[in-house]
């Protein structure tokens, strides 16, 4: 046991936290704050401070497109976390060194992040009016695409191989002697599953999941590539506060659709909080 | 079931998937390929987008440019994350969830109104390093956070960092010998990943590029889609291939060392 | 000693934190040139000969908002570049009004500001504090009606709202009801979210003059566009060379130029303004009072405003606003003129305030549309 008083043993290992802190401080939080701050200002014409912005998230028309986003994030994180944490699975069996890893997880990296005008046209010239499989299969009515399910198509599109990029670090941390182990012991393929390789994945697994939920909240240019008119989610309601053309500007409420947005990342982020303690018992 | 019938198994399941889920997201790509090889008055010959691509010599610098800032950005990223999450593992347990939260914070707020509080930071950026496109740096390792924190965190959980660095320290190691030859070996995946994420994310940035007046890749492949529509398809195709060569050529540098090299 | 490193720390931590909160040192923008209104009567010849040695000084001109297929743009720029060896920035080319004020106020007093602005006439006319008055020498060319009697902005092209179509795609379109029919399911666009852009403001109007309203009552306009809905032909997609091309929107609703831009690409596409529902709108050039470099900013106006500027957006298919004056002196290109799509029927150029008062309307009423 050290001699040295508690005081600076709690502070001293903080020390190794400031230069992130900093670095966040300057780059992160501050822009947040100043975007937050200006969500309480008023008109341009009147000045001054006001709650007005706040007021007008709580109507109708925000509310509903707060849950059409809800419902799309929530969807494509789902479907993005199950398809891609299997084909990360089936990558992970592969040789780690191997030529078919590398090139999967290069695509896979570089799909992730494919989005905007590209990806939608891409989409556009595959199941549009003239698009090749529309062609193909001789499709009649292509409008689903420019819809909230045609938006939740294409965002899988780059959530699932988001999940493939973030998940295999956590599969390559199972250890071949564990399943070994387990098969000594007589266990089945779903026993095996069920208390070793479930539980020890769960929380990266939960932890990629709230990523893909995030990722999908915040998609901007490619939902309005291809729902240019309406606005049914939150990113573009922010866009029509900012960008305008016809004095409906409100750079106030864009703000504090921005702090709604980080307000609903945190709840979500404490549910997963409290699910990754939940299933952190089964290791138990 | 013997250990032979289950590799075989799984390598037929491996290719039947990869097959079936690549196959499927090849169809996008195509269709884009099939798009810009189309002949049309604009485009007499079937090559002439992708012929074009190497002619525009805004594009060239562009690229340049983009893959400046994905070098530094890696740089930036695994120099700021990783020791900070080695550190808040061994050390400040309590710090692990607000860092977790620090680190997905960028990706909620959009990028068009992250540009309004950017504005001051920028100025002094500008004021005391550069007025380049090289001052996205900052910015952008602040973007990559989110993805490159989840790829980290996965691959540290998979490893006990608190009994190998105190092994190692008890064996005399100084932190910078835990760090890097005693916890970096064992997370190489995850490193790999991360950069990965970064290189793909400065690649495709475009928003706060174009509004800080920056031409990276993004900003002119979306200056050629406002004139001539067949050359921005094969220059997003390009870009994408172009991206996949880098990362395959980025994994080589991860070297060939296998998974698990704490037993020695 | 120990403890103190921790205080450092977190001290170090608050400095950083609220700098990064101020603005950084600039630079402020020298104001030579900056109070030249330009009505000064100085003889035309000696004052163009001091503008332009004063611009070539300054070497550069920052202008936003400006895609090189919107009016011509593209090479209305090359063309001043080249004649003036003036560097041109062109940023943030495919952004709008909104977008270029706040860039303005957010660069103010940097090298990067934006000179000039080219506005939609709600924008324009929200921000006249921002601009520097000048009158161009072509000044008494210009109609009252669409000049600041100060100077401070003045329009510049305009254009009629139409309906662009491909010719191989669909049939002839030759009314606004045409659309609804079967042969257009699922491909028809309008140019923008009537709640955010100016084209798609106006397509409202043109659609509710079509149907019995007036650009007072948009109402019948809102009703049109919900009856397009309805019978699968509008589509809410982004309108870009890549959609049109594609067949994707092979009908497109949206400023007569833009649609006439699409036709050099697109060989078949035809641009046609439905009789008796003619809605017009301008655009409005202006000087930014901040401009970094004000001689440049005044000689880009000068140009724009001579018979090869305006010529130069008669070539995009834009109506120049000298046109009148032009033709009565015969510099008018008049192959490019008489190319212009007919129109048929009184044009309507809504005010500040109706249009005003059809964005509050829309901003309630134009979910109803979209469902």
């Amino acid at each position: 046991m050290s001699h040295r008083s508690t005081v600076p043993r709690r502070i001293g290992p903080s020390l190794g936290l400031v230069p992130f802190l900093l670095y966040a401080g300057i780059f992160l939080v501050v822009p947040t704050v100043v975007v937050f701050v200006s969500a309480f200002r008023g008109d341009p014409a009147t000045g001054g401070f006001t709650l007005d912005a706040f007021r007008r998230l709580g109507a109708a028309p925000i509310l509903s497109i707060t849950r059409d986003t809800l419902v799309l994030s929530f969807a494509t994180a789902l479907v993005g976390a199950v398809v891609g944490g299997g084909v990360a699975y089936v990558v992970s069996t592969a040789s780690p060194t191997g030529v078919l890893r590398r090139f999967v997880t290069s695509i896979c990296g570089v799909l992730a992040q494919f989005g905007g005008v590209a990806l939608a046209f891409a989409f556009i010239a595959t199941v549009g009016n003239t698009g090749v499989v529309t062609q193909l299969l001789g499709l009649s009515d292509t409008r689903w695409l420019f819809s909230l399910k045609g938006l939740m198509l294409v965002y899988t599109y780059f959530q699932v191989p988001l999940m493939v990029i973030v998940f295999l670090p956590a599969l390559d941390g199972i250890r071949p002697q564990w399943r070994e182990a387990a098969d000594t012991l007589g266990a089945s393929t779903w026993a095996y599953w069920r208390h070793v390789g479930f539980p020890l994945l769960a929380p990266a697994f939960l932890g990629s999941a709230l990523l893909l939920f995030a990722n999908a909240f915040a998609t901007y240019a490619t939902a309005r590539a291809l729902v240019n008119q309406g606005s049914p989610l939150l990113s573009l309601k922010i866009g029509d506060s900012l960008g305008n053309e016809i004095g409906l500007a409100r750079g106030n409420l864009a703000a504090s659709l921005a702090v709604e947005m980080v307000l609903i990342v945190a709840l979500v982020m404490t549910g997963y909080v409290l699910l990754q303690r939940r299933t952190s018992r089964w290791l138990r | 079931m013997s250990a032979t019938t289950r590799a075989r198994q799984q390598r037929l399941t491996r290719w039947a998937v990869l097959l079936v889920v690549g196959g499927l997201f090849a169809l996008p790509l195509v269709s884009m390929f099939a798009y810009s090889v189309r002949i049309t008055p604009q485009n007499r010959s079937a090559f002439n987008s992708w012929k074009a691509i190497v002619a525009n010599d805004q594009l060239r610098h562009a690229i340049v440019t983009s893959l400046e800032l994905a070098g530094l950005t890696v740089l930036g990223m695994l120099l700021l994350l990783v020791p900070t999450m080695i550190w808040i593992r061994i050390r400040l347990p309590w710090a692990v969830r607000l860092v977790e939260f620090l680190c997905l914070l960028p990706l909620t707020i959009p990028a068009i109104v992250l540009v309004v509080g950017l504005d001051n930071v920028m100025s002094w950026v500008n004021y005391l390093v550069t007025t380049g496109p090289l001052a996205l740096t900052f910015v952008y390792i602040v973007l990559v956070l989110p993805y490159c924190y989840r790829a980290l965190d996965a691959g540290l959980a998979a490893i006990d960092v608190k009994t190998l660095s105190e092994a190692a320290r008890s064996l005399g190691a100084s932190w910078t010998t835990v760090v890097l030859r005693v916890i970096v070996p064992n997370i190489t995946s995850a490193l790999l990943s991360a950069s990965f994420l970064a290189v793909a994310v400065v690649l495709g940035e475009f928003t706060i590029a174009s509004l800080f007046f920056y031409d990276n890749l993004q900003v002119v492949i979306a200056l050629i889609g406002l004139e001539n529509s067949n050359v921005s398809v094969a220059t997003s195709l390009a870009a994408l291939i172009f991206g996949v060569l880098l990362l395959v050529t980025i994994s080589f540098v991860g070297g060939r060392r296998p998974r698990q090299e704490v037993e020695s | 000693m120990k403890r103190s490193i921790p205080g450092l720390g977190v001290a170090a931590l608050a400095v950083a934190v609220t700098l990064a909160g101020c603005a950084a040192p600039t630079q402020t923008n020298d104001a030579a040139g900056s109070d030249n209104t330009g009505a000064s009567g100085e003889s035309s010849a000696d004052y163009m000969d001091t503008l332009v040695a004063d611009a070539q000084k300054e070497g550069e001109l920052n202008v936003i908002a400006l895609p090189p297929t919107w009016a011509n743009y593209g090479n209305i720029i090359s063309a001043f570049s080249d004649k003036y060896d003036i560097k041109v920035n062109s940023k943030l080319p495919d952004t709008d009004s909104q977008t270029e004020i706040d860039t303005a106020k957010r660069l103010a007093g940097q090298k990067s500001a934006p000179d000039v602005f080219d506005l939609s006439q709600a924008v324009a006319l929200a921000n006249t504090d921002m601009f520097a008055p000048y009158q161009v020498q072509t000044w008494d060319d210009i109609p009252e009606d669409n000049k600041d009697a100060d100077g401070k902005w003045v329009n510049d092209y305009g254009g009629f709202m139409s309906v662009g179509y491909d010719s191989d795609v669909v049939p002839e379109v030759t009314s606004l009801d045409d659309l609804t029919k079967a042969e257009y399911k699922g491909k028809v666009a309008l140019n923008g979210d009537p709640t955010t852009s100016g084209s798609g403001l106006n397509g409202v109007l043109m659609a509710a003059l079509a149907n019995g309203g007036s650009v007072d009552d948009v109402a019948p306009g809102v009703a049109y566009y919900k009856k397009l809905n309805g019978a699968g032909s509008l589509i809410p997609v982004d309108v870009t060379p890549a959609t049109i091309e594609s067949g994707q929107t092979a009908v497109v609703i949206d400023w007569d130029y833009l649609n006439a831009a699409e036709t050099k690409q697109l060989p078949s596409w035809k641009v046609m303004v439905p009789d008796n529902a003619v809605v017009g709108g301008y655009y409005f050039q202006a000087i930014n009072a901040d401009a970094p470099h004000p001689n440049a900013a005044r000689l880009w106006q000068e140009f724009l405003y001579s018979d090869e500027g305006q010529n130069l957006w008669l070539a995009g298919g834009a109506r120049p606003i000298r046109a009148d004056a032009m033709v009565e002196a015969g510099t008018i290109d008049q192959k490019l003129y008489d190319a212009l799509p007919p129109v048929d029927g009184e044009p309507v150029f809504p005010t500040a305030d109706q249009a005003a008062a059809a964005a509050t309307y829309l901003a309630d009423h134009w979910a109803e549309a979209t469902g």
